[in-house]
């Protein structure tokens, strides 16, 4: 482990100020951060904790309904807070499908938001990653890369991201708050992440020192709140990052669809927004032809990046699985295997 | 290191003996309150942290390392490297003992496989250190790594395992294949498997003069003394290894290895005390692994469901310049009755690091191919495969006639179907859905594990006040050889157990030979039984021949020591306190010796092994081709037991070991670089509770009086065996696919 500076900002200028200078992290609470500096594939100079920043950790309704979440709330408390359960359950639902309860409890928004693609060769620095390296080359493109992207993957990289409540987010028109060295300014929770093109280290839309200070939900994304699932394939019951995800949003007129969530998770280098998909679904009647479109149409684009053609077809059976249990309503008690197409035996509670 | 005061024994009502009580872990309290010292635990004054640098090639030379950045680091104090390292008194590319392997302690610049140490870094801090190692920054002259079938080197290998033959042939096969009504054969790939012990090796290693203290998690601490002390020039007796607590072994702490032996190393070298810890990532290379297998079962049947002949063949992964093959094909050499058995195994040669015992080395990979080919069987006849294994049973052992033991498999299997709920079991797949519509199948596997013993002594003291010592080097990896060893040595003496003092975990007592091959409580049992009753049988002359005793001349009837007493056998009221006897005789205390011993003839002409039989129910996504083993119940019958808790726990262990090897565990080798890419507990999987919901462990009893005198078998690594095919063949009943490559992935499912 290198030396580095380490730096505890009292305010969020400060900390900004500090950041804005080359070489600088934000350190949240470093469940993917310190991981990478572990091995290496990150090595910053000057980390600066934005743990103890006031005012980030909470979580503040609009008269509307619309919901302001800190950046520093942690990923449980957001899970749990019942407010959030009842406007926006595939936002808690994402969250408990993630990680372990250990993590949920440390782990926080906007480092949620921020964590790396887990590629394998990025870890590992002795691969060649442009991610990591720009123009070192890409070692997954041959190599390990069955869990890797199916849409907008580039030669460069094909990556994905990680996060399981990003696809929720992303599905709710999310909009992420950010304050930086030349001000403030907010922009669309979709736009935060980049796909690779040719510069795949350009990862997101963030400039040097933009500090996210909060994500918002806007109260039309609560139109959905009683049809609304997360459902997260993945290659062991709990503990594990998501093979496919999706989360599945449905405002009905009895039996037509009037407005439609669908986003993937698990697919491309950042959370996708099947925008397609919700155009074949809306105005549509919310049955299983109409799913089987929007899937068609979701995946219109996708293509494999190696030996992961499987994940195209499994994306396709999710979208219309996730349509269907939407359609069946949310839960009303959050499942005890949250995303999961396994039920917990009766009575479970415990979140795995 | 003794257990005296530990915790408190809950007060169990005995019926005349401890054993067969669920004490819990004598040592629970201390794990549980964090007070257990594990090896990197320790920080003598002076201690420095030595961190190792390894290759990220596979093969090829070292030719650069930065040494100068590394020394520069501030706190970095040395770095060994080939050019520079102290000499070892044994060539460490040689195999010293019956468990020697090649090692790589810098004796070259070469490199055999991806995480061999290629230098070590000792500094005053961790940090220091691991920077220091970053620093170093290699250059290599890679060669291309053979990763696979593809390029590996095939070659006819002189044994398999640990010292057993690569072709085992019983009665002729092709003459059964010829008689045979129907043929199954099938293929079978099981992948590298790491043991991943949640303790990582380590060691802490203080040097005084040419004597040696080593803090290390250790699996067989007298043996492993030894082969320390010739690495280092000096004897044996002058090397130290506490290993109080392992946090999980597997075989993979009973072997030595080069980071470890760096580590030694180097606190001679600096005259300081030495810590090394591996980190998770470098424990995939060179501390051992369960190898690759590439397996080809072929099976003849006759018109009634029954084996004509059984052919198992593997191909068994192995690094570049070692041999150890995962005995896979051997596991259908006991299993079942067949006229003709042969077993033949094949090497291939990989730029990996060697592999080694990994819990239940070749049973596991070889039953998870046997069990899922009887399955295929049991289909192509049209049986039920419980019914199928029935009419296949092995009434004595296969090949050799020989009479078991004892052998309640029959038992195992009634009692598993039943609690499991097996009849009524559609013969065709994809019968059964449950209410949301997913896959439900059920899926049997038979267990077996063979009963090896190994040499090993232990002492017993009787005290004046009627409470007991005793001594012999155990190991605790977590299994409850605190508990379970005490217990036994507490029923020889006739003691209660809160009344023996039990000291174990450390080199310089007695040898309990190594905990491994399921056979540790076993042995070392046996030695502290024989110790014990030898003070017993010194106890008696005492009191048999003294004329004031309520015993004397008891000598002939006999007596039996119960609750820290001796009764005359013919006359129950006629008893004296151990104490007693020991005040008027003027004795301190008496001492004897006892070693594992068994009846050589029995030995010879009966067949031991441990049996079971696992239930599987498991839940596949119809869409997803996910897969949930939601029932597991598993029946074993292994002779006597002495403590059901911890039995169980061992069954339960071993049955979610099965379940990871089917449904999760696989190290993902980069085919071009040798690499491996999940080496972390993030990415290699291993069941989560999650994926175990539903788990049930039968004791079924066994007695057997010729396995040795305590009547008591293995438990530690059968509960693997049977479970993997169990789940394998479970997922083809719930969803008519056989997948013949462990793991089961999601997309070997997605077709329907
Ligand atoms: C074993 C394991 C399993 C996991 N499984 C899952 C899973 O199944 N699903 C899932 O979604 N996630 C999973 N995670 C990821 C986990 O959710 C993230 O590690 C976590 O959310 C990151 O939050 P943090 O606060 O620890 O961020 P940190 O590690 O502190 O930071 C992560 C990144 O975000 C940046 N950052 C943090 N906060 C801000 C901010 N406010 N503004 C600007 N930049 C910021 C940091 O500089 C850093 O680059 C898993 C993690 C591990 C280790
Ligand atoms: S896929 Fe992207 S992150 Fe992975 S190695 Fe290639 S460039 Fe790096």
């Amino acid at each position: 482990m290198n030396r580095f500076d380490y730096i505890r900002p009292a305010t969020a200028a400060e900390a900004i100020a500090a950041a804005a200078q080359p070489g600088s992290a934000y350190l949240a609470a470093g469940t993917n951060l310190v991981d990478l500096m572990k091995t290496g594939a990150a090595r910053p100079e000057r980390l600066v904790d934005i743990t103890r920043l006031p005012g980030l950790d909470r979580i503040d309704w609009s008269p509307g309904g619309g919901a302001r979440i800190g950046a520093l709330v942690r990923n449980s408390d957001l899970a749990y807070d019942p407010a959030v359960r009842r406007a926006f359950p595939a936002v808690a639902e994402a969250l408990l499908s993630g990680a372990s309860p250990q993590l949920r409890n440390a782990a926080t928004l906007g480092g949620n938001l921020l964590q790396r693609t887990r590629c394998a060769y990025f870890f590992d620095t002795a691969s060649a990653c442009n991610r990591r390296a720009p123009g070192a080359g890409c070692d997954a493109r041959e190599g390990e890369n069955r869990l890797h992207a199916i849409l907008g993957w580039s030669e460069a990289c094909i990556a994905t991201h990680p996060s399981d409540v990003c696809v929720s987010l992303v599905a709710l028109d999310a909009v992420v708050e950010i304050e930086g060295p030349d001000g403030a300014r907010e922009i669309p929770l979709e736009a935060l992440h980049r796909l690779p093109g040719d510069a795949p280290d350009q990862e997101t839309a963030l400039a040097a020192g933009e500090l996210i200070v909060a994500v918002r939900l806007p109260p039309q994304a609560a139109a959905v709140a009683s049809h609304a699932r997360y459902l997260k394939i993945r290659e062991r019951t709990s503990y594990a990052f998501a093979v496919v995800s999706a989360a599945a949003g449905l405002d009905l007129d009895g039996t037509t669809i009037r407005q439609a969530r669908l986003a993937l998770g698990g697919v491309a280098a950042k959370p996708w927004r099947a925008r397609a998909a919700e155009s074949v679904l809306e105005g549509a009647p919310a049955d299983a032809a109409t799913f089987a479109r929007a899937a068609e149409a979701a995946l219109a684009e996708a293509r494999p990046s190696g030996d992961n053609a499987f994940k195209i077809e499994l994306a396709r059976r999710l979208i219309v699985r996730a349509l269907s249990d939407a359609l069946a309503g949310t839960p009303g008690q959050p499942p005890a295997l949250p995303a999961s197409p396994f039920a917990a035996p009766a009575g479970a509670r415990h979140v795995a | 290191m003794s257990l005296e005061t530990a915790s408190p024994l809950a007060p169990y009502p005995r019926h005349g003996s401890n054993a067969g009580q669920p004490i819990t872990r004598r040592d629970g309290e201390l794990k549980v309150t964090g007070q257990a010292t594990y090896a990197a635990d320790n920080h003598p004054e002076g201690l420095l942290y030595a961190v190792c640098a390894v290759s990220s090639i596979a093969r090829g030379r070292v030719t650069h390392l930065d040494v100068a950045a590394a020394m520069a680091h501030p706190g970095v104090v040395e770095v060994l490297t080939p050019a520079n390292r102290p000499p070892l008194a044994l060539d460490p590319n040689v195999k010293h003992g019956p468990f020697g392997f090649r090692l790589e302690v810098l004796q070259d610049d070469t490199v055999r496989y991806a995480n061999q140490p290629i230098a070590l870094v000792a500094a005053e801090s961790l940090e220091a250190a691991v920077e220091g190692a970053a620093l170093l920054n290699p250059r290599y002259e890679a060669q291309p790594a053979r990763t696979g079938l593809e390029d590996g080197q095939r070659y006819a290998p002189a044994g398999v395992g640990v010292g057993a033959p690569p072709r085992t042939a019983h009665g002729d096969v092709e003459a059964g294949f010829a008689a045979a009504a129907r043929i199954v054969e099938a293929d079978f790939e099981t992948p590298a498997q790491f043991h991943n012990a949640m303790e990582p090796h380590a060691v802490v290693a203080q040097w005084d003069g040419d004597r040696l203290t080593l803090d290390m998690p250790n699996q067989a601490l007298v043996m492993s003394r030894e082969a320390y002390g010739a690495f280092f020039g000096v004897p044996g007796a002058n090397v130290l290894i506490r290993s109080p607590f392992l946090g999980g072994g597997f075989g993979s702490k009973a072997i030595l290895n080069g980071p470890q032996l760096l580590g030694i190393l180097a606190a001679r070298h600096l005259k300081r005390p030495v810590k090394l810890v591996l980190s998770r990532a470098q424990m995939y290379g060179p501390v051992g692994h369960r190898g690759r297998t590439w397996q080809t079962l072929r099976l003849g049947l006759d018109g009634q469901g029954r084996l004509t002949a059984l052919r198992h063949r593997s191909l068994a992964a192995t690094s570049s310049f070692d041999d150890f093959l995962e005995p896979a094909a051997n596991a259908s050499l006991h299993a079942y009755a067949s006229p003709a058995i042969l077993s033949e195994t094949e090497g291939l040669r990989l730029d990996i690091g060697t592999p080694g015992p990994m819990r239940a080395p070749g049973e596991a990979s070889g039953s998870a191919a046997l069990e899922a080919a009887m399955d295929e069987a049991a289909e192509a006849c049209g049986m039920d495969p419980l019914d199928f294994r029935l009419a296949n049973y092995a009434e004595t052992e296969p090949g050799t006639g020989r009479p078991y033991s004892s052998k309640a498999l029959r038992e195992c299997y009634a009692e598993g179907a039943r609690a499991f709920g097996w009849a009524g079991r559609p013969l065709r797949p994809r019968q059964m859905r449950d209410a949301d519509g997913l896959l439900v199948g059920w899926g049997v596997g038979s267990a077996l594990f063979p009963c090896p013993h190994f040499p090993a002594e232990a002492r017993a003291t009787l005290r004046a006040d009627g409470t007991a010592l005793v001594e012999t080097a155990g190991v605790d990896m977590g299994q409850g050889a605190w508990t379970v060893l005490a217990q036994i040595a507490a029923e020889a003496l006739g003691l209660d157990p809160a009344r023996v003092e039990f000291r174990s975990g450390v080199s310089d007592l007695p040898d309990a030979g190594v905990a491994g091959g399921s056979g540790h409580t076993a042995s070392a049992g046996l030695a502290l039984h024989n110790a014990g009753q030898n003070v017993i049988a010194r106890l008696t002359e005492l009191a048999a021949a003294d004329p004031a005793s309520p015993l004397f001349g008891a000598g002939n009837v006999g007596v039996t020591a119960r609750d820290g007493r001796l009764h005359r056998r013919d006359d129950d009221s006629r008893s004296e306190s151990y104490a007693e006897i020991l005040a008027r005789a003027g004795q301190p205390l008496i001492t004897a010796s006892g070693r594992m011993a068994r009846d050589e003839e029995a030995v010879q002409s009966w067949a031991m092994y441990s049996h079971g039989a696992v239930f599987a129910e498991v839940k596949v996504d119809p869409d997803f081709g996910m897969v949930r083993a939601t029932r597991l119940v598993g029946a074993f019958a292994a002779g006597r037991i002495v403590n059901p808790r911890l039995v169980r726990s061992q069954y339960y262990g071993g049955m979610i070991w099965g379940a990871g090897f089917a449904l999760h565990e696989a190290a993902l080798a980069d085919r071009r670089t040798g690499r491996i890419m999940n080496a972390d507990l993030a990415e290699y999987r291993v069941p989560v509770n999650a994926d175990v919901p539903s788990l049930e462990a039968i004791l079924v009893p066994e007695e057997d009086r010729y396995v040795n005198p305590l009547g008591v078998k293995g438990v530690g690594e059968i509960g693997i065996t049977g479970t993997v095919g169990a789940i394998a063949n479970a997922v083809w009943h719930a969803t008519g696919v056989r997948v013949r490559r462990f793991p089961i992935h999601i997309e070997d499912l997605m077709g329907g």
